[in-house]
């Protein structure tokens, strides 16, 4: 592999875009498919399937083996609620390879001392949202208790494409969030997307283990096609 | 130093340009039950240090062994692993599967 399709497709993944590497497994000769640019590809249709799934593979097209190395955009959750469980949950995001950002309106809370190592933005969800880009590999995962911090943020994911929603509270409070949400127009189907009460049930009580529960439901999510439950 | 997908193609590009001289290796085929998925990259510099795993660390070893090779001679090769064969001396997957890996030089 030449070190410019190395650094071609490094970058694109630090740029939250999907990229396909096509190997000819025969002779070896490589080339580099940004996103944009499958459709004039002499692979497209299959560099659009196996993009599509998100999964490398073997291709036998026109008499010749060719391995397409699929990159899609590291998997992001955003977190709003600069709280406790978010503390635990930051440091547990990456180690499983997801990126997390925390939004959180109260400076109190969203503070770097309290965040090491991952963007911390103290601003209100609906702000700074639309900046962020929520998209079919974002988790949006609400966390404050509070509805005027968490619904903004809540209708924001119910608009996108993003792949999972939760959000932190009560079967009670659910109830009331599911009012208020279809009130503002939302529908059963739309609000069906959010887990609530967030997370797998693993009896959680720690901000710990809560933490742990709500990336279980966020793999779960991810990797729907594998569960041997589904 | 913890591996995510991200930072094994990541290292490979900063071992590069290091100076050093870097092979991947990358699972191209798996049948049965194989332990890492189609796509699993691992990185090998000229000293066998290694990042990722194409195994559950059944043929890394292996791997590591034919990526000299690879570093070398900058041919890239296709490497096959199957059941293990307790009788002979050779590498392969307790878990029943088989895998293909491809290990190629960084240039």
């Amino acid at each position: 592999m030449r070190l410019r399709l190395l650094s071609d497709l490094n970058a694109e993944r630090a740029a939250r875009r999907a990229a396909i590497l096509v190997t000819d497994v025969a002779s070896g000769e490589q080339r580099f498919v940004r996103e944009a640019e499958i459709g004039s590809d002499p692979l497209a249709e299959d560099l659009q399937e196996s993009l599509r799934r998100g999964k490398s593979g073997l291709v036998e097209r026109d008499g010749g083996q060719f391995f397409l190395t699929v990159q899609t955009p590291p998997v992001r959750v955003v977190v709003i609620g600069a709280v406790h469980i978010s503390q635990a949950l930051a440091p547990m995001a990456k180690g499983l390879d997801l990126d997390v950002t925390i939004i959180d309106p109260r400076t109190a809370f969203a503070t770097p001392e309290r965040f090491p190592d991952v963007p911390v933005l103290a601003e209100w969800p609906d702000a700074v949202l639309p900046g962020i880009g929520i998209d079919r590999y974002t988790a949006v995962v609400a966390l404050t208790h509070d509805p005027k911090i968490d619904d903004p943020a809540l209708s924001a994911a119910l608009r996108s494409e993003c792949f999972y929603i939760g959000a932190l509270g009560s079967r009670k409070t659910h109830e009331r969030r599911v009012q208020r949400l279809s009130a503002s127009g939302f529908s059963e189907a739309d609000l069906a997307r959010i887990h609530a009460p967030i997370g797998l049930d693993i009896g959680a009580v720690s901000p710990a283990e809560i933490a742990v529960s709500v990336l279980a439901e966020i793999v779960a999510s991810l990797r729907k096609e594998r569960r041997r439950s589904a | 130093m913890l591996s995510t997908d991200t930072d094994i193609l990541k290292t490979a590009e900063a071992w590069k340009r290091e100076g050093r001289g870097v092979a991947i290796a990358t699972v191209v085929e798996t049948w049965g039950s194989a332990p890492r998925p189609v796509g699993s990259h691992l990185v090998i510099d000229q000293d066998t240090n290694f990042l990722g795993s194409v195994s559950g660390g059944c043929v890394e070893g292996a791997v590591i062994t034919e990526a000299m090779d690879v570093i070398a001679d900058g041919k890239p090769r296709m490497l096959e692993f199957g059941v293990a064969d307790e009788t002979a001396w050779q590498v392969g997957l307790s878990c029943g599967g088989r895998i293909r890996v491809y290990v190629e030089r960084v240039d």
